[in-house]
């Protein structure tokens, strides 16, 4: 924390908020999230390539699950049975899980190759893979929810697995009161909390440079002379 | 222009990766992305809906059961009052059927999480149903009065002759000392057929239940159901993990987990289901972990699909 | 049992498969997968439209 004796510029920091837990948590916030990385407006020359896209891909496959989800969830499981609105929410739901994983997948394939890991971005990389995994825990309790045929078939398979680590009677699948509750609840806010994270921590560290940049590249304005590069203009 | 290979690490340092970017931007408008993201999204969603909708075949009821496979209901029903079914004989949760659990080594998660939804198949699954109905079967109090053995001997000779039979026609059954089996298995498969005994089954007595144990235990005890299943591709066996039912992709992402159950050494170890999970468990923690892994962590270097994904930057200095 | 489903009309619908050896999918599985790996191959080789660069 830096303390108020310091001479700075910026009243933010000056002012009398630095004394209260509610004032350094706002500081807090603003030096590491400050509103131009929170919501940009350039990104660096390097981000430029389809590759780019998938995560924001797999955010509008969230967008579009939660949408639906919610819909089926004010009519309750058996709605798609006997209604087309209800059977279409339920295949714009299904589908929607589809893209989201799809999009996840190559996202995540695609931040390997680029070792999006580097440069203190550890948590983004952990909190990604979190995304990844209780996604799929989600996805699963889903197609307990499906009060059909492949629900039971699945609840009666898949018990096996949980009850040999141990956690079958808290995760039942054959219970579908337990499974409903994980499901639209517990499991929901799991995804929703990692994901906001993961997004959050991704302005906040910004896009990991290419592995080969270099401080001498001709992208780059030299950070101790000014500028140098013939291309760069003062901005 | 030397060039210091920047770290793999995910460490902060004094290098490039770690400091805020000082090159050239473009414009980019992330309200506009989502934008754009949302609406592409959304039409795919909505068109993959509109022409592949989604699959709905209808569950197994004790009763369409009973109607389709009678031999295979009466088979069960017999083997729940013997206590020979998968479920009577599965250990924790549902009992505490020695050595049946799954262990790695002296772990024994399933022994430790102890008996926590208590299942015994002969009264759960036969003759408490049958007590609830309103003509009491003298078969009910012969059973209950005789003792465990005298029952196990009973249920044991009919499932045998069952087998015998041809079809497993319990009408074809030779005689023999199977006691009241006979009667009380002949009557659930009565209560199953007129629909009765999914109620029962499922409210344990209850106005409200929303647990479906028992019907899916009793469910897969049979060979009707799991016989369904294979005919879909749906059992452990068959990647039955990852598919769903028809041509609808189903949990794809689950196909290293379903692979496992494919390949030695799991696929014919009995403790099968806690070396894939924990297998799986591992290899987890190691792609979430994989930061710190040497050697892994550097396969983006060594493998240079970067040059690819960056193809414009690196083409531009 | 096999000739007890062959007397019934079977409930469930059974689906396309293509099997090699060990390896069984479901064709709805297999479009799934090979659309990632296509997406993820185009990603890397098809050109971005070039946004205006500042600076």
């Amino acid at each position: 924390m830096s303390t108020v004796k310091e001479s700075s510029p910026d009243p933010e920091l000056a002012g009398t908020g630095a004394y209260t837990w509610t004032g350094k948590s706002r500081q807090w916030f603003l030096r590491h999230l400050p509103p131009e990385k929170l919501l940009p407006e350039d990104q660096p020359s390097y981000v430029a390539s389809w590759a780019y896209v998938f995560g924001m891909g797999a955010v509008a496959g969230l967008i579009f699950i939660i949408g639906s989800g919610v819909v089926l969830s004010l009519n309750g499981p058996q709605w798609y049975h006997v209604s087309s609105l209800g059977h279409f929410t339920n295949s714009v739901h299904l589908w929607s899980v589809e893209l989201f994983f799809m999009f996840m997948v190559v996202h995540l394939w695609i931040k390997f190759w680029m070792a999006a890991w580097r440069g203190g971005r550890l948590l983004t990389w952990i909190t990604g893979m979190l995304a990844f995994l209780v996604s799929i825990v989600t996805a699963f309790t889903g197609y307990l929810l499906q009060t059909n045929f492949d629900s039971q078939w699945i609840a009666f398979e898949a018990k096996d697995a949980l009850n040999a680590v141990g956690i079958g009677a808290w995760f039942n699948v054959a219970n579908l009161g337990q499974i409903f509750m994980w499901h639209i609840m517990l499991l929901p806010l799991a995804v929703g909390a990692v994901v906001a994270l993961h997004v959050v921590l991704v302005r906040a560290h910004g896009v990991v440079p290419p592995l080969d940049a270099a401080a001498t590249d001709a992208q780059l304005r030299d950070s101790t002379a000014g500028a140098q590069d013939p291309e760069a203009k003062p901005s | 222009m030397t060039k210091v290979p920047s770290t793999m690490s995910w460490r902060t340092g004094d290098n490039i990766a770690s400091r805020p970017w000082r090159g050239r931007v473009r414009d980019y408008d992330l309200f506009k992305e989502l934008t754009i993201g949302v609406v592409v999204v959304g039409l795919l969603v909505l068109g993959l809906s509109a022409i592949f909708s989604s699959p709905d075949d209808p569950g197994v009821t004790l009763k369409s059961w009973a109607a389709a496979a009678p031999a295979d209901f009466v088979a069960t029903a017999t083997a729940e009052l013997g206590g020979s079914s998968g479920t009577a004989g599965y250990g924790p949760p549902y009992n505490s059927t020695p050595d049946a659990s799954q262990h790695l080594g002296f772990f024994n998660p399933q022994e430790l999480s102890g008996v926590r939804l208590a299942i015994d198949t002969a009264n759960d699954f036969v003759i408490n149903p049958l007590k609830t109905q309103s003509t009491q079967l003298p078969a009910v109090a012969v059973w209950t009065a005789a003792t465990a053995d005298q029952q196990a001997k009973w249920a044991a000779n009919y499932s045998a002759a069952l087998a015998a039979a041809p079809d497993g026609d319990p009408a074809q059954v030779a005689k023999g000392s199977y006691g009241p089996v006979p009667e009380l298995a002949g009557a659930l498969l009565g209560m199953a057929r007129s629909g009765n005994l999914d109620g029962v089954l499922q409210n344990s007595g209850q106005p409200y239940n929303l647990n479906y144990t028992p019907t899916i235990l009793f469910l897969g005890d049979g060979s009707y159901f799991p016989s369904l299943a294979a005919a879909a591709h749906l059992t452990g066996d068959q990647w039955g993990v990852m598919n769903e039912t028809g041509n609808t992709p189903g949990q794809s992402w689950l196909w290293l987990f379903s692979l496992f159950y494919q390949i030695e050494p799991f696929k014919s170890s009995p403790n099968a289901d806690i070396l894939v999970v924990s297998t799986m468990l591992v290899l987890s923690l190691l792609l979430t972990l994989l930061p710190f892994i040497p050697g892994l962590r550097s396969l983006p270097r060594k493998i240079p699909i970067h040059r690819l994904i960056w193809k414009d930057y690196y083409g531009q200095r | 049992m096999h000739e007890l489903l062959a007397q019934a009309p079977l409930p469930v619908t059974p689906g396309t498969y293509f099997g090699w050896g060990p390896v069984m999918i479901q064709s709805g599985n297999l479009v799934v997968i090979l659309t990632m790996l296509a997406l993820f191959i185009l990603a890397l080789i098809l050109p971005f439209p070039g946004g205006r660069s500042r600076k």
